[in-house]
Formats: structure tokens, C-alpha cells, sequence
């Protein structure tokens, strides 16, 4: 017989990244036009609730973004952002990337979701660079931010030595200033405003000592706070 | 009116050693693949690329990196391509990291006569750095904005779907991305095209780039068309 491996399970109760997505996506409505970054965001589009039709901008130049096109449907000259394979949709429209970042900048798109390696309490927002270590840019991240009116981050709200990625100020350079409105973390829906983070909803099994302990910028708790529904 | 030429190596003759060129492409969709392989077998060195993003290790600009015939790149995404990484931080390359909306619109504004543009992106950031800034009221808000230089560029090289021998040009699906910016900003532009058919052959009311833009244009061949990121879902039974 083989040795046994113990396994040590985290029995904590915290969002992945599928329900992170989830609970964002209840911030669509009929009739937006939304942008969707890598990573969790465009798991987004999965959850997308019923009776209400978006449609999804790719800045690469793309009005209507379809799913994934069947397996041999693949082709090279129908990507998105994320340099992956996706199809069209009726309706849909295709422009260069200055148009693609016109509408943007212009305000069309109404809701913008992004990652973040840290957030400021007052917005600001980092996401592009580690000095030293990552030099991959910026893309079309610093236009989306500079522009957009609505923006919803989805974030881990700690790093892998569990130091909290929402903070007084931001540590790496900035994407952007003053420009996140809501940010979705594993322990909880934060609004934005001139007093900080306030805590809207907490994760199921999520305490506000969690998020008071885990939380660097400034945070607001008032009254009773509601547990994130799906 | 004789825009056409044999092949991308008569269309990258003159191209020389310090020269400012734009390249078109997202990722490695649109790229003009005919015209780098040409660049890369002519050896010529020291160019400064405007792309907006840089290859991989083994196609598109990386071919022309791996060669060390880039001096300087300007992109937004640099990402996914170990050699500009190396390159990059040991300081044999420069790079210019530069937003990508700001990248298409200062491409736009060379082709519109334009010397600068205003955008909000990057105010703030480490972009703004030595930029000087305005404050507009416009849209509704006052905001802050950064003034952004038209790029000019010696050579502009892109690929289009169908062109005709007038230089007129129609981009295919997201293929089409920087590529009618640049061919509207070089004070060369060298068009490759899947399809070159004869003047009047094109629907005029569905050209993307009018022929005035284009100086040379040839049909391209054995497009390679790489996919960087194949996703797919599975056909239900």
C-alpha cells in the first residue's frame, strides 16, 4: 500500500470566479452595449439574466459578439480582445479601432467590466504594469478607463500572501484615476464614493470582521448588510 | 496610374535601414505576412515599428525581432512573445507602450491632416509624462485630456481581403483593425490583398480605403493565418 495524502480542505465559504461573474451580470439591462475585459469579465456574458439582451463591443473592432464558433468553424480573421476564435451574431457590425475606441471614448458603451490588480478608495485603478516584472501593456485598457461611465471591477480582493488589493492608494502604476464605480470581489459588492469603499453585500458566509480585516483603503459599513443574492 | 507591383519584395524595395514603419494587424489577425517575410529576408535594420502588438517568437514581427532588425517598437500589447521580453530587459530593445486607442487615433489623424488629438486616456499614468494636458468642457464634463501627436511614418504596410488595381481596399471581419488607419498614414502605403481584381470590380459604396491612400499593391500568397487562441464548443448531438 502507498502512503495516504491528506488532503487540508478550505471549507471557507468565498465567491470563484464563475459567481463573482454571476452577481456582475446582474448589473446589465436591456439594451446595453458592454465591454467585457479578460479574465472573469467575460465569463460575464455566461450569466447574462433572462429577458435581458445586450449587446457585446470587442474593442479589436466588433459590435455583437457571438460565442465560441464550432469546433472546425474556427477562423483566423473573427477574434476578440482576447485573441480568441468567436463568431457574429445578426446584427452585428464590424469598424477599424479608432472607431472601435471612438465609441468609447464618446460614451456609447454604457457598461464597462475589468480586472484589476488593485483599486484605490478614491478609484483609481492598476492594472498594466509591474515595474521590473511585467512589461505586456496597457492594450486598450487606459482608453476604457479614461472613458467609460459605468465601470465594474471583478477582482480578488486579496493577493496570494493575502494582502489586500483594495487599498489606501495604489502601490503599482496607475491605469487611471478616480474611474472604478463598484468593484465585485470574492467577499463582496463595494460601491465607490467620495468616503471610500462601501460595503453593499457580503458573500455568502462572509463576515463584515472578514472584510474589515482584509480591506487597506478606507471602508464603509453602515446598517445591516445584505447577503449577495443569485 | 500603375499602383501594382509583382510581388511584396518589389512592394518593400526601398524600404531602408532607420526607417519609421506601421504595420497592421491585431495580434496576429490582419497582418501583413507577405510583406514581413520580404522585410525579414532583405535584413534590413534598426526600423522603428508602429503595432500594436509585436508578433509571436516565431511569426509576424517576432520573425523580424528574432532577427534583431527593430531598433524601437510602439504597441500597446507586447505580450505573448519571449524574445521582445528578453530583448526588452536586457535593453537591446526600445519600447514605446502606448494606449490603444491612442495608437488608432493617432494613425487616424495622420491621414485626416491632422497634427494632434486630444484623449482622456492615460491622464494621470505614467503615459502622461512630459504630455501636455488641456481641460475641455465637453460631453457634459470637464475633464482633463492629453495632447497626442499624428504619427509619421516613412512606410505604412497593411493587409487587406479584396483590393483593385485603383488601390482601393475592403477589409474581412475583425482582420480589418488598424489596417485602414495605417493605409491612410504612410507616406508609403503598401497594400498585400487575398483577392487583387480589376478596377470596377468593386462596389465603390463598400470600399473601406479609398485607392488615394495607396501607393502599391500586390496580391499576396500562402497566407498562413495563424490562430493564436483556438476556442471552440462542441457541436450538440
Amino acid at each position: 500500500m502507498g502512503n495516504l495524502n491528506f488532503q487540508i480542505y478550505n471549507f471557507q465559504i468565498m465567491l470563484d470566479k464563475n459567481q463573482i461573474a454571476k452577481r456582475i451580470a446582474q448589473e446589465l439591462k436591456d439594451g446595453f452595449y458592454v465591454n467585457l475585459g479578460i479574465g472573469i469579465p467575460t465569463l460575464v456574458a455566461n450569466y447574462i439574466p433572462e429577458g435581458v439582451s445586450v449587446v457585446l463591443q470587442s474593442e479589436n473592432g466588433l459590435l455583437g459578439m457571438g460565442p465560441f464558433p464550432f469546433e472546425g468553424e474556427e477562423d483566423a480573421d473573427m477574434i476578440n480582445a482576447g485573441k480568441q476564435t468567436i463568431t457574429k451574431l445578426p446584427g452585428s457590425s464590424i469598424f477599424d479601432s479608432a472607431m472601435s475606441f471612438g465609441m468609447i471614448r464618446a460614451g456609447k458603451v454604457d457598461l464597462t467590466v475589468l480586472g484589476a490588480m488593485e483599486v484605490a478608495d478614491n478609484g483609481d485603478i492598476a492594472n498594466w504594469k509591474i515595474p521590473g516584472k511585467m512589461v505586456k501593456g496597457m492594450g486598450g485598457a487606459m482608453d476604457l478607463v479614461a472613458s467609460a461611465k459605468n465601470i465594474i471591477v471583478a477582482m480578488q480582493h486579496v493577493n496570494k500572501a493575502g494582502e489586500s488589493k483594495l487599498l489606501k492608494q495604489c502601490s503599482l502604476p496607475i491605469t487611471g484615476r478616480r474611474c472604478v464605480k463598484k468593484i465585485v470581489s470574492e467577499l463582496g459588492v463595494f460601491d465607490i464614493t467620495d468616503r471610500g469603499f462601501e460595503l453593499r453585500e457580503l458573500a455568502p458566509g462572509v463576515t463584515v470582521d472578514e472584510v474589515v480585516a482584509k480591506t487597506a483603503g478606507r471602508l464603509v459599513v453602515e446598517g445591516d448588510i445584505p447577503v449577495m443574492q443569485f | 496610374m500603375k499602383k501594382v507591383v509583382a510581388s511584396a519584395n518589389a512592394a518593400v524595395h526601398d524600404i531602408h535601414d532607420g526607417a519609421i514603419l506601421m504595420l497592421g494587424g491585431f495580434g496576429l489577425c490582419g497582418i501583413p505576412e507577405n510583406c514581413i517575410a520580404a522585410l525579414v529576408q532583405k535584413g534590413v535594420k534598426n526600423l522603428t515599428c508602429i503595432s500594436n502588438n509585436a508578433g509571436v517568437d516565431d511569426f509576424g514581427i517576432g520573425l523580424m525581432l528574432k532577427q534583431r532588425q527593430v531598433k524601437k517598437m510602439i504597441s500597446s500589447y507586447v505580450g505573448e512573445n519571449a524574445e521582445f521580453e528578453r530583448q526588452l530587459l536586457s535593453g537591446e530593445l526600445e519600447v514605446e507602450l502606448i494606449p490603444q486607442g491612442t495608437l488608432a487615433t493617432r494613425c487616424m489623424a495622420a491621414g485626416y491632416g491632422m497634427p494632434v488629438v486630444y484623449t482622456p486616456a492615460g491622464v494621470g499614468t505614467e503615459v502622461a509624462e512630459g504630455k501636455e494636458t488641456r481641460t475641455f468642457f465637453f460631453n457634459g464634463e470637464e475633464k482633463e485630456y492629453l495632447m497626442e501627436y499624428a504619427f509619421e511614418a516613412d512606410f505604412a504596410i497593411v493587409k487587406a481581403w479584396k483590393g483593385d488595381t485603383m488601390g482601393n481596399l475592403i477589409f474581412k471581419d475583425t482582420a480589418r483593425n488598424f489596417n485602414p488607419l495605417m493605409a491612410m498614414a504612410g507616406k508609403i502605403t503598401i497594400a498585400e490583398v487575398e483577392e487583387l481584381v480589376p478596377a470596377g470590380s468593386l462596389d465603390p459604396n463598400f470600399i473601406h480605403t479609398p485607392g488615394i491612400y495607396v501607393h502599391r499593391i500586390f496580391k499576396g500568397s500562402n497566407y498562413e493565418k495563424r490562430i493564436e487562441q483556438r476556442t471552440a464548443r462542441k457541436r450538440m448531438e
